[in-house]
C-alpha cells in the first residue's frame, strides 16, 4: 500500500479510451433507436447503429488490452498498478451486485408487497374489493389480476442441475487458479478448460429451460410480474455467465500462448472473481426464484 | 386569510397540522438565530481586519457531546407530536360517507358508494383565458363543472385510485394529499367544520394538462347534503330512462355535429387538439385518418374501449350513448373529414352490447 | 493580492517545466493526465450548467405571468424534466468529478489518478451521453417530459418515443459515474503519498471516498429503474402495472433508493470543500477533523434508509411512513455536526474575506436554511401539505443552489490560481458573490411562500394568487442567470493571463497542493512527497 510506493507508472495517452466512448455513444444510441423500431415494427438505421458500436467496442477491447498486454510483458507495471486493478475490479463487481439487487430488490417488493397488497393486505382491502374482486394473492403469481395465466417454473430438473454445474464451475475455476499460483501448467489448463466446458453446458441448458418455459409453461416475458423477475433476473445472469465464459475463452488462450506468471496475473484473477461472483449470484438466485 | 402561509383550514386535522408546521418552523427560527448569531459574531469580532490573532484550538470534546445530543432531543421533541398527528390522519375507519375518486388524464371522477350517483368533474376554466384571449376570473384554473359536494361534520372517507398515471388528490383546507395509483386504492378521510367551497388542484405530474386539473369540494349542511344528493340520485336515474328512451330516436346531422363539438372540446381535444391535428409522435391526428374516415366499428370500438397500451382511454363509461354517438359523428366530419355518416345511439349501444 | 503578504515565496517561478504534453486536439482526446481531464469535467460541467439554466430561464419566463404565453405545456414538462436531469447529471456531478481529479491526487501527493485511461474514458462518455438526451429533444413526440423523476406510469405506457434514447443515454451517464468513482475510491485507498494514513487526509478526500462509495452503490440501482422502465413500455413487462402484479409505487422505491444517496452525492463533496476553505480564511485548524469524518459516514449510511420520504403520499403503511420520518430527522444530528464545526473553526480566528470565503460563509448559511426546510419536509404530517409544491422546489434549490453550486463556485475561485497560475479578478469576483447572492435569494427565498400557499411544481400555468410571487421570482431568476455570465468571463479572464499567483496566494492555505508551483506542474509528485 502506501508505503510500498515505487514510482507509479502513468500510462501514455491512448486512443482507445475516446474510441470506447464513441462505441457506447452509438450503442447508446443505436439501441434506443433499435427499440423504438421493433415497437412500430418498422426497420429503421438503429439494428445498423447498434451493432456499429458494438464493433467499436470489440475493436476497442481488442486494441486496448493488446496495449496493455505489451506493457504489461515489457514489465512497465507495478505492484502497486496491479493493486489498482485489483481494487478497480473489486468495486467494479460490487456495482454488478448493486444491479442485481435492483432486481432482487424488485422481486421482493412484487412478491412480498405489491401481489400481497392487491390481494387485500396491509392498508389495501379497499384495492381487492373494489378494483380486483375475483383475485387472490399466491406466489408464484400463475394467474395476474388482469387475468394471464402462466404455468410456474418449479426447481428440480433442469435450475437444479445447472446450480451443481455451476458451483462445480467455481470449484474448478478456483483450482485452476491455484495451478497458476503454483506454476503447474498442466492442472492449470485442465481445470480452466473444464470450468469453459461446465459454464458452456449452463447456458445451452439454461436456452433449453426457457424453450421449455415458453412452449410447455406458458411462462413468458410478459407473463406478469412472476415471468418478468425470473426473466430478467436469470436472463441478466445468462447475459454475465455468457461474458464470463467469454473471458474464460481468451484467458485459456492466453494461457496456451504462455502468457501469466505466479506472479503476475491480474487478468486470470479478475476473471476468476468475475466467475465467482457470477456463481453467487445464481445461488441466491436459484433460492429466491425457484425454491421458495 | 394569508396568501403566503399555509393555511389552518376547516377541519380539527388541518389545523394541527398547520400548528404542527409553525412549531417545526419557529423551532428552526431560534435554532438559525443561535448558529447565524454565532457565525456573525465571528465575522465581525474575530476578523483580521480588526487585528484578531487567531486561536489554535481544533477540538472539544465536551462541546461536541453537547451538540449531539441537544439536536438530538430537539428532534425528539417534534417527532411526538408529528407521530400522534400522522396516526390520527392515517385512521379511515368508522366513516359515514364513502366517496371514491379515480383521477384520469385530466379530470377527477367522484362515485358516491352509499347512492347512485357518480359523475366527472372537469376544469370549467376557458380555454381563451388560458391563452390569454378573455380576461381571467378570479378562480382561474381553480374552477370546475361539477365540484365534489359532501356534508360538513361527518367523517368522509375517500378511495383514491386512477384509470392511467399517478395522480394525486389534493385540497389544502383539509390537509388532505393522497396519491391516485392506477390499480390500487389509497384511502384518506376528512371531517369538515365549516360549509363553503374548497378548491385545491392535482399535485403529481401527470402529463401535459397536469397544470388544469382541479379540484373544487363544496361543504354542505348535513340536511341540504341530504337533499342534494337525492335530487342528483334522481336526476342521474332521470338522464339514463332518457338515454334509452333517445335510443329510438334518430338524431339530425346538426345536432349531432353541434353536441359533437362540445363533447369533443371537452374530453378529446386536450390530446387531439381543436384542429384534430394531434400532436406528432404523442397523440395521432384524426384529421385525415384512415380510421376516421373509412373503418366506422373501428372508430366506436377505440372510442368505447380505449387502446390499451396507450394514453386513449376508454369513453364508455365517461359518456353518454349521444355523447359517444356525437362525438364519433363529430370526428367523422369535422375539419373536412366529409365523411357525410352519421353515427346514432343506437349505432353505440349495439356495439357496445354484442 | 491584498492579502497574500505573508504568503510564501514561489520558488519554481521560471523553472522549466519538463512537461511533455501532447498537442493539439489530440492532446484532450488522448489524454491521461488527471489535469487535462479535471479540466475537461470542468469546462463541460459548466457548459451543461449554462444549457440546464437557460432552460430554467425558459421555465420562468413561462410562469412570469399567469396564462400560456410562451411555450405549450408539453414543452414545458420538458424543459423542466431535462433542466433537472441537465442540472444534476450534467452540472453537479461533473463538475465534483472534475474537482476530485485535479485535486485528489495533489492532495494526497499522487502522480496521477490510479487509472488514467479509464479516467478518460469516463469523461468522453458524458459528451455523447448529454447528446443524446438533449438530441430526443427534437424527436416527434418531443423529448422526455415525465419530471426528473420519471415515475411510471407516465414514463412508460404514456411516454413518447424518445423515452428508449432516455433509458439508454441515462445507462452510459451512470456508466462513467461508476468509471469515476471507482477511479476515485482506488486513487485514495492505494495512491497516498507515504505517511498519508487515512485521518490525514484532507476533508475533500475523505468526502469524495464516501461519495464514491455512494456513487458505486446507487448508480447501479439507477440503471436498474430505468431498464424496467424501458422492458414496461417496449417488451411487455408490467413492473410497474397493477393489471400483472407489479406497483407503479414500486418504481418509485427504486428510483428513491437510488435518489436519495444521490442528493448527498451532490452534498458530500461540497462540505469537503467547505472543511478546506474555512480554515483556509480564519487562519485556524478546522475544528472536529475526526468528527467531520464520522458524521460525514453517518450521512452516508442513513441516506440508504431514508428514502421513502420522497413517497409520504404514496399510501405507505403508517409503520412505514413512521420509520422514514425518524431516519429523515436522524440525518439532521450529523448536519448540524458539521454546522457547528464550521461556526467553531471561524469562532477566534483572524478572518479574511476573499471571494472563496464569501461563497464559503454563504454556503453555510444558505445551505442550513435548505436544510431547515428539509427537516420540515421530514415531518411526514405536515409532508401532506408540502409534497410536489413550491415549497419543495424552494428546499432543493438551496440545498442545490446555494449549496453544491455555491460550494462549487467557491472551489473555482479557491483553487483557480492553482490551475491556471494567476489570480482572478477579486474585484470583479466580488461583483459576482454580491449579485449571485442577492438574486439567488429573490429567485428561491419567495418560492417557500408560493408553495405554503398551495402553488403545485410542475405547471406551466397557475391561479392568479400566485401572480406576484412569480414574477419576482422571475426577475430573481433572470438577474441570477445573468450573473453567472461575468463567472463565465471570471474564468476566461483568469485562464488568459493575470496577476501571477504563488505556489500559496492564500496564507492560511494548508496541504499539498500549495506546495507545488502555480500552475501546478503538468505531472506532480513523480515521486512522492514526505508527510510529515
Ligand atoms: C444536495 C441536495 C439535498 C440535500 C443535502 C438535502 C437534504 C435534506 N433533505 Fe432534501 N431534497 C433534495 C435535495 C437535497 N435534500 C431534492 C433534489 C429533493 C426533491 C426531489 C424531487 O422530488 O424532485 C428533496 C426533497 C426532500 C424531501 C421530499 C419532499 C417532498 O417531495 O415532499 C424531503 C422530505 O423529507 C427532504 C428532506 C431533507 C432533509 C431532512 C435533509 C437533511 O439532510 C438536511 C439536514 C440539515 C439541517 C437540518 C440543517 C443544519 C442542521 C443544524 C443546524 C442542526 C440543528 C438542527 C435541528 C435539530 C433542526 N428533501
Ligand atoms: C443542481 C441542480 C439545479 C440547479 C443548479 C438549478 C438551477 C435553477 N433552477 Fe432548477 N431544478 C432542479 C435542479 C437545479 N436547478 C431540479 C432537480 C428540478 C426538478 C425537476 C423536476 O421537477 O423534474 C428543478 C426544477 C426547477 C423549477 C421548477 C419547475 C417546475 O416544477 O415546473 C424551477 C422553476 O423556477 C427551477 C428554476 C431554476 C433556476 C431559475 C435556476 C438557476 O439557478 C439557473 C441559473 C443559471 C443560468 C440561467 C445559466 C447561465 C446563463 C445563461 C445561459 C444566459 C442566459 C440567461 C438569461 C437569458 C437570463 N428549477
Ligand atoms: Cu393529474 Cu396531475
Ligand atoms: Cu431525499
Amino acid at each position: 500500500m502506501a508505503e510500498q510506493q515505487q514510482k507509479y507508472y502513468v500510462p501514455a495517452s491512448s486512443p482507445w479510451p475516446i474510441v470506447g466512448a464513441i462505441g457506447l455513444g452509438l450503442i447508446a444510441f443505436g439501441a434506443g433507436h433499435a427499440v423504438i423500431d421493433m415497437s412500430k415494427e418498422q426497420s429503421g438505421f438503429g439494428m445498423n447503429v447498434l451493432f456499429a458500436g458494438i464493433a467499436v467496442i470489440l475493436v476497442m477491447l481488442f486494441g486496448w488490452f493488446r496495449d496493455q498486454i505489451n506493457e504489461s510483458m515489457q514489465g512497465l507495471y507495478s505492484d502497486q498498478l496491479g493493486n489498482s486493478y485489483r481494487q478497480g475490479m473489486s468495486w467494479f463487481i460490487f456495482s454488478e451486485v448493486m444491479f442485481f439487487a435492483a432486481f432482487f430488490g424488485a422481486l421482493f417488493y412484487a412478491r412480498v408487497i405489491a401481489v400481497e397488497w392487491l390481494g387485500g393486505a396491509s392498508n389495501n382491502a379497499m384495492t381487492n374489493e373494489v378494483l380486483w374482486p375475483d383475485f387472490s394473492a399466491m406466489w408464484p403469481l400463475t394467474e395476474t389480476p388482469g387475468g394471464t395465466t402462466t404455468q410456474a417454473m418449479g426447481w428440480a430438473g433442469l435450475p437444479l442441475y445447472n446450480t451443481i454445474l455451476l458451483v462445480l464451475s467455481s470449484v474448478t475455476c478456483h483450482f485452476a487458479h491455484v495451478g497458476l499460483e503454483k506454476n503447474k501448467r498442466g492442472q492449470l489448463k485442465v481445470m480452466l478448460g473444464i470450468t469453459i466446458v461446465l459454464g458452456l453446458i449452463f447456458l445451452y441448458l439454461q436456452g433449453a429451460e426457457y424453450v421449455h418455459a415458453y412452449n410447455d409453461l406458458g411462462l413468458k416475458l410478459d407473463s406478469g410480474v412472476y415471468g418478468n423477475t425470473f426473466y430478467m433476473l436469470t436472463g441478466f445472469h445468462g447475459m454475465h455467465v455468457t461474458l464470463g465464459t467469454i473471458m474464460l475463452i481468451v484467458m485459456f488462450l492466453r494461457v496456451l500462448k504462455g502468457h501469466f506468471t505466479p506472479e503476475s496475473h491480474f487478468a486470470f484473477q479478475a476473471t476468476s472473481w468475475y466467475w465467482h461472483f457470477v456463481d453467487v449470484v445464481w445461488v441466491c438466485l436459484f433460492f429466491v426464484v425457484y425454491v421458495f | 386569510e394569508s396568501q403566503l402561509n399555509l393555511t389552518r383550514g376547516v377541519t380539527d386535522i388541518s389545523s394541527r397540522v398547520y400548528d404542527l408546521h409553525m412549531t417545526i418552523f419557529y423551532i428552526c427560527c431560534v435554532i438559525g438565530v443561535v448558529v447565524f448569531g454565532a457565525m456573525f459574531w465571528s465575522m465581525f469580532v474575530h476578523r483580521r481586519s480588526k487585528g484578531a490573532k487567531p486561536a489554535t484550538f481544533h477540538e472539544n470534546v465536551k462541546v461536541e457531546i453537547v451538540w449531539t445530543v441537544v439536536p438530538f432531543l430537539i428532534l425528539i421533541g417534534m417527532a411526538i407530536p408529528a407521530t400522534t398527528t400522522l396516526i390520527a390522519m392515517e385512521d379511515t375507519s368508522d366513516a359515514d360517507v364513502t366517496v371514491q375518486v379515480t383521477g384520469s388524464q385530466w379530470k377527477w371522477h367522484y362515485k358516491y358508494f352509499d347512492n347512485e350517483v357518480e359523475y366527472f368533474s372537469l376544469l370549467a376554466t376557458r380555454q381563451d383565458q388560458i391563452n390569454n384571449r378573455l380576461d381571467k376570473g378570479e378562480n382561474y384554473l381553480l374552477e370546475v363543472d361539477r365540484p365534489l359536494v359532501v356534508p360538513t361534520g361527518q367523517k368522509i372517507r375517500f378511495l383514491i385510485t386512477s384509470d392511467d398515471v399517478i395522480h394525486s388528490w389534493w385540497v389544502p383546507d383539509f390537509a388532505v394529499k393522497k396519491d391516485a395509483n392506477p390499480g390500487f386504492i389509497n384511502e384518506a378521510w376528512t371531517r369538515i367544520d365549516e360549509p363553503g367551497i374548497y378548491r385545491g388542484q392535482c399535485a403529481e405530474l401527470c402529463g401535459k394538462d397536469h397544470g388544469f386539473m382541479p379540484v373544487v369540494v363544496i361543504a354542505k349542511e348535513p340536511a341540504e347534503y341530504e337533499e342534494w344528493i337525492a335530487a342528483e340520485e334522481e336526476r342521474q336515474l332521470k338522464a339514463k330512462e332518457e338515454e334509452q328512451r333517445l335510443m329510438s330516436m334518430e338524431m339530425s346531422m346538426d345536432e349531432l355535429m353541434d353536441l359533437g363539438e362540445s363533447v369533443y372540446l371537452g374530453s378529446c381535444a386536450a390530446c387531439h387538439q381543436a384542429n384534430g391535428e394531434g400532436v406528432p409522435g404523442v397523440f395521432p391526428a384524426l384529421k385525415g385518418s384512415d380510421m376516421a374516415l373509412n373503418d366506422i366499428p373501428a372508430h366506436i370500438d377505440v372510442v368505447v374501449n380505449g387502446a390499451s397500451g396507450t394514453a386513449m382511454q376508454a369513453f364508455g363509461n365517461q359518456l353518454s350513448l349521444r355523447e359517444l354517438a356525437a362525438v364519433i359523428t363529430y370526428e367523422r366530419n369535422a375539419w373536412g373529414n366529409d365523411t357525410g355518416e352519421r353515427v346514432q345511439a343506437a349505432d353505440v349501444n349495439e356495439y357496445m352490447n354484442q | 493580492m491584498s492579502t497574500a503578504g505573508e504568503a510564501i515565496q514561489d520558488h519554481d517561478h521560471d523553472h522549466e517545466h519538463h512537461d511533455h504534453k501532447a498537442t493539439g486536439v489530440t492532446r484532450w482526446l488522448f489524454t491521461t493526465n488527471h489535469k487535462d481531464i479535471g479540466s475537461l469535467y470542468l469546462w463541460f460541467s459548466f457548459i451543461m450548467f449554462l444549457v440546464g439554466g437557460a432552460m430554467a430561464m425558459v421555465i420562468r419566463a413561462e410562469l412570469f405571468q399567469p396564462g400560456l404565453q410562451l411555450v405549450d405545456p408539453h414543452f414545458f414538462n420538458q424543459m423542466t424534466t431535462v433542466h433537472g436531469l441537465i442540472m444534476v447529471f450534467g452540472a453537479v456531478m461533473p463538475a465534483f468529478t472534475g474537482l476530485a481529479n485535479w485535486m485528489i491526487p495533489m492532495m494526497i501527493g499522487a502522480p496521477d489518478m490510479a487509472l488514467p485511461r479509464m479516467n478518460n474514458w469516463s469523461f468522453w462518455i458524458l459528451p455523447f451521453a448529454f447528446a443524446i438526451l438533449l438530441g430526443s429533444l427534437f424527436m416527434e413526440g418531443g423529448g422526455p417530459a415525465f419530471g426528473w423523476t420519471f415515475y411510471a406510469p407516465l414514463s412508460t405506457t404514456y411516454s413518447s418515443d424518445s423515452t428508449a434514447l432516455f433509458v439508454f443515454s441515462v445507462h452510459i451517464m451512470g456508466i462513467s459515474s461508476i468509471m469515476g468513482a471507482i477511479n476515485v475510491i482506488v486513487t485514495i485507498m492505494n495512491m497516498r503519498a507515504p505517511g498519508m494514513s487515512y485521518m490525514k487526509m484532507p476533508l475533500f478526500v475523505w468526502t469524495w471516498f464516501i461519495t464514491a462509495f455512494l456513487l458505486i452503490a446507487v448508480m447501479p440501482v439507477l440503471a436498474g429503474a430505468v431498464t424496467m422502465v424501458l422492458t414496461d413500455k417496449y417488451f411487455g413487462t408490467s413492473f410497474f402495472d397493477a393489471a400483472g402484479g407489479g406497483d407503479p409505487v414500486m418504481f418509485q422505491h427504486i428510483f428513491w433508493f437510488f435518489g436519495h444517496p444521490e442528493v448527498y452525492i451532490m452534498i458530500l463533496p461540497s462540505f469537503g470543500i467547505i472543511s478546506a476553505i474555512i480554515p483556509a480564511f480564519t487562519r485556524k485548524p478546522l475544528f472536529g477533523y475526526a468528527s467531520m469524518v464520522y458524521a460525514t459516514a453517518a450521512i452516508a449510511v442513513l441516506s440508504f434508509l431514508v428514502w421513502a420520504h420522497h413517497m409520504f403520499t404514496t399510501g405507505m403503511p403508517v409503520f412505514a411512513e413512521l420509520f422514514f420520518m425518524y431516519c429523515t430527522m436522524l440525518i439532521a444530528v450529523p448536519t448540524g455536526v458539521k454546522i457547528f464545526n464550521w461556526v467553531a473553526t471561524m469562532w477566534r480566528g483572524s478572518m479574511t474575506f476573499e471571494t472563496p470565503m464569501l461563497f464559503a460563509l454563504a454556503f453555510v448559511i444558505l445551505f442550513t436554511i435548505g436544510g431547515f426546510s428539509g427537516l420540515m419536509l421530514a415531518i411526514t404530517p405536515v409532508d401532506f401539505q408540502y409534497h410536489d409544491t413550491y415549497f419543495v422546489v424552494a428546499h432543493f434549490h438551496y440545498v442545490l443552489v446555494t449549496g453544491a453550486i455555491f460550494s462549487i463556485m467557491a472551489a473555482a475561485y479557491y483553487w483557480l490560481p492553482k490551475w491556471t497560475g494567476n489570480m482572478y479578478d477579486e474585484t470583479l469576483a466580488k461583483w459576482h458573490f454580491w449579485l449571485s447572492l442577492i438574486s439567488v435569494n429573490v429567485l428561491f427565498f419567495p418560492m417557500h411562500f408560493a408553495g405554503l400557499a398551495g402553488m403545485p411544481r410542475r405547471i406551466p400555468d397557475y391561479a392568479l394568487q400566485f401572480a406576484d410571487i412569480n414574477q419576482i421570482v422571475s426577475i430573481g431568476g433572470f438577474a441570477f442567470g445573468l450573473t453567472q455570465l461575468m463567472f463565465l468571463w471570471i474564468v476566461i479572464k483568469c485562464c488568459r493571463g493575470g496577476e501571477k499567483a504563488l505556489a500559496k496566494p492564500w496564507d492560511g492555505a494548508e496541504g499539498l497542493e500549495w506546495t507545488v508551483p502555480s500552475p501546478a506542474p503538468y505531472h506532480t509528485f513523480e515521486t512522492p512527497p514526505e508527510i510529515k
